[in-house]
């Protein structure tokens, strides 16, 4: 019984993230590798880049973004490369282009309406803004003031 | 029969939530005394039926009662004790009640400690709390009913997800909730108020106390979420900008705003319609938070076609109270009239450029965590909006936020000169920069991140040693210590949460540059270095804990003679069929040691994964110190004498 449910173990383990063969001799290679990797999303799982991924189709995805970058592909060739295959959906950095403009543009733009609208209401709690009495209250004063 | 009663005595919840809604809200408009005195027993009430009704689906998961649907999904008879309880809210239906529960115990506690309150703003404020308690334990009855049985009761449970039978999980969502929760408290104040028409100080102060202790168990909460996180999942991550993450990292933004802003309101009333609007929009997240979590919608679009009947109630309990609360808003603010005035540099205006940080911060991360779902609805792009979108967009916000905090903390209220302000902080300033860059220098070819985090904090700290400085006033050492030493207590809980802050950025900070990463693998007793650590797989043996098989590593990391021994193990939970990584870590000070057992390669090698990581303990430790500041500010004399002095100001209100 306990052979049947270790051997049940052992096919349900996952691949764990980057394994030691996938490695790449060449520190430099290995190293621009992880950079892009990081940038990349495991198709099926959340939000998780393949660098940090269990899954089969991580592994995949590493060993293509080598198998790239040996070739001699540059950073952006071996992403685009991916793209094609996988489309935007793999990419944790959206392009700041086309429509994905407005999420890029929606953080400083918040900002700077945000700060306009606290510059607007600073400026009117300024101690002369509305010190200034009205007619009626400067009358009232002057009137006690006689007194 | 407990079971039954539990389902009963839920049931009369929802009743007497319905009757804590409509008699107190007649009662307070027409001034009749009786009906708004109906609130305080409902709400005890309330609380007191739904806390038998956890507590007897509690005894459902201790005793494995498996003719409950939900025990045999979510439970086994060998799971540990702990983790049998923590069951109870480890999925749907069961944390929808702590849920219901919290609300209510919010509620009643409103009701205890709420005596000062006049009258009317009292029963409104128990009426606004009962309606969401409506909303939320008619979507439990209806949809989510935790206490259904099942005809033919199996002879054990499917076991919990070996994911969440982990102490740190055990104990993130209760934390969650109550900070979650916590905020529909400051949102029935604030309906209360647009209802009364009435904002003054007073509101400020009774409105703050539950803003903090809704702050501080979603700081804890996510604090204790994140360190999970790292701990469990593997590699280290503490922070994946995950939906679900973002769902409660907003609410605490806003709730961090608005502890801010509510200070405004208090000492200078002024900021009143904009905090009204915090607090809304607070509790506003916090069911979009619900919404994405209990949803699945933005995990998968699937999860929400499976089930929609949960999401369209949870969307429609959210455009009720939205709806409602800002139609109210619209047509109340404007009578709230700002008293205060104060020039454009002074404490006010420094706190007002907090609140723009923190609100814009918050809705970048809603719009980054809403786009994948807008880009496929609008745009027809299926799209990704991963960690890097945040960190670039979200983190300058933080950096501003750390790099005008100390102005912030020093400025006096109402008229500030720069040149004043600034002085007492050049010292920090040139000292803090000078230590950043002694690091960057000493750190050769690496990244500027660590550098700017520690310049960051040590800014943060240096600063506020000044304000602390500055405010023991003159005079010999022993009248300076004694005028620190009486420093109210909402001082010193300002002075700590920001020291908080302070660690937790340079903790992300160090830890994200520094750290050092090893793959390999490893043969039994061959040795070999990894950042000066002379690491050895001694062994590897199969065991077996109460509910699962594991594979445990032992290894060894020797420096300087000094010789640590760790045991990291692979599990393998036979009843979910799910394994799971049990990383072994040597925390400290000044740095964790993270080793990680993966497969056994053909041959007879391990693959070994170990990091380590510098000042990775400093993120949660300024979590913790943060929120300790809060207990801080909570116990200030301020707020719990005033309770006092109102009795005797609320009566001629009436």
């Amino acid at each position: 019984m306990r052979w049947i449910v270790l051997i049940l173990c052992l096919l349900a383990a996952p691949v764990g993230a980057v394994e030691p063969d996938e490695i790449l001799a060449d520190p430099v290679l290995e190293q621009r590798a992880r950079d892009l990797s990081k940038g990349l999303r495991c198709l099926v799982c959340r939000n998780e880049h393949i660098d940090a991924s269990d899954a089969t189709l991580a592994r995949d995805l590493r060993l293509l973004v080598r198998e790239r970058l040996v070739a001699g592909d540059t950073d952006e060739q071996v992403v685009s490369y991916i793209v094609e295959r996988y489309g935007e959906f793999v990419l944790l950095n959206p392009p700041a282009k086309g429509s994905t403009l407005i999420l890029w543009l929606a953080g400083p733009g918040m900002l700077v309406l945000a700060g306009g609208i606290a510059f607007v209401y600073l400026r009117g709690r300024r101690p002369g803004a509305i010190t200034a009495l009205s007619g009626e209250e400067q009358a009232e004063l002057d009137k006690i003031m006689r007194q | 029969m407990i079971v039954e009663l539990g389902h009963f005595t839920l049931i009369l919840a929802l009743m007497v939530a319905c009757v804590q809604t409509v008699v107190p809200l007649i009662g307070a408009h027409k001034g009749w005394g009786g009906w708004m005195a109906m609130a305080e027993p409902a709400a005890k009430t309330q609380a007191l039926l739904i806390a038998f009704s956890f507590g007897a689906l509690t005894y459902a998961f201790v005793t494995s009662d498996f003719s409950l649907r939900l025990v045999v999904q979510n439970s086994h008879t060998l799971k540990p004790m702990l983790y049998k309880v923590s069951g109870v809210w480890g999925n749907h239906e069961g944390s929808l009640l702590l849920w219901c529960l919290i609300l209510a115990v919010f509620g009643a506690c409103a009701a205890w400690f709420g005596g000062g309150l006049p009258p009317s703003l009292r029963a409104r404020v128990l009426a606004v709390q009962g309606s969401v308690g409506v909303a939320f334990l008619a979507f439990t009855i209806l949809t989510s009913n935790p206490f259904l049985r099942l005809e033919v009761p199996p002879f054990d449970g499917q076991d919990l997800n070996p994911l969440l039978q982990d102490p740190g999980l055990a104990f993130h969502p209760p934390f969650l909730y109550l900070g979650y929760v916590g905020l529909s408290m400051t949102f029935s104040f604030a309906i209360a108020a647009l209802l009364e028409g009435r904002v003054d100080a007073a509101w400020g102060r009774w409105v703050r106390p539950w803003t903090l202790a809704a702050w501080l168990f979603l700081t804890v909460g996510i604090a204790l979420g994140s360190w999970w996180a790292y701990y469990e999942l593997g590699w280290g991550g503490f922070w994946f900008w995950d939906p679900v993450e973002n769902a409660s990292f907003m609410p605490w933004l806003i709730s961090a705003a608005l502890l801010h802003s509510a200070i405004v309101v208090e000492k200078r009333e002024a900021l009143k319609a904009w905090t009204i609007l915090l607090a809304i929009l607070a509790f506003g997240f916090s069911l979009i938070g619900t919404f994405i979590v209990r949803s699945g919608l933005l995990t998968s679009v699937h999860a929400f076609a499976n089930d929609p009947e949960r999401g369209v109630f949870i969307l429609a309990i959210l455009a009720f109270f939205m709806g409602g609360a800002l139609i109210l808003y619209t047509m109340r603010a404007g009578a709230m009239e700002a008293k205060g005035v104060f020039s454009s540099v002074s404490r006010e205006s420094a706190l007002v450029a907090n609140n723009v940080l923190l609100t814009v911060s918050c809705f970048v991360v809603f719009v980054g965590t809403m786009w994948p779902l807008v880009a496929e609805m609008f745009f027809d792009r299926k799209l990704s909006v991963g960690a890097p979108f945040f960190n670039a967009a979200f983190s300058p916000f933080m950096v501003a936020l750390a790099a005008i905090m100390p102005f912030g903390a020093i400025m006096p209220w109402k008229r500030a000169q720069i040149s004043k302000v600034a002085q007492p902080l050049w010292g920090p300033l040139v000292l803090s920069v000078a230590l950043g860059a002694l690091v960057w220098t000493m750190q050769t070819g690496r990244s500027f991140l660590a550098p700017v985090g520690l310049v960051l904090a040590l800014w943060v700290t240096f600063g506020i040693l000044a304000d602390l400085w500055l405010r023991t006033g003159r005079g010999d050492l022993g009248s300076k210590m004694r005028r620190l030493w009486r420093l109210p207590r909402a001082d010193w809980g300002k002075s700590i949460a920001h020291f908080g802050f302070g660690i937790t950025i340079f903790g992300i900070c160090a830890m994200t540059a520094w750290q050092v990463e090893d793959i390999r693998v490893a043969n039994i007793d061959e040795p070999f270095d990894v950042a000066g650590y002379t690491v050895t797989l001694e062994k590897v043996e199969q065991g077996r804990g109460p509910n699962y098989f594991t594979t445990m590593a032992t290894i060894s990391l020797e420096k300087g003679g000094r010789t640590i021994v760790l045991t990291p193990e692979k599990r393998m939970y036979p009843v979910a069929r799910m394994p799971t990584t049990e990383a072994a870590i040597a925390n400290g000070i000044w740095r964790d040691l993270y080793v990680v057992i993966g497969d056994q390669q053909d041959g007879s090698g391990w693959t070994v994964r170990t990091f380590v990581k510098p000042f990775a303990n400093w993120i949660w430790a300024g979590c913790i110190i943060m929120a300790l500041g809060g207990i801080f500010s909570l116990s200030d004399r301020r707020l719990r004498v005033a309770a006092g002095a109102r009795k005797t100001r609320a009566v001629p209100a009436e």
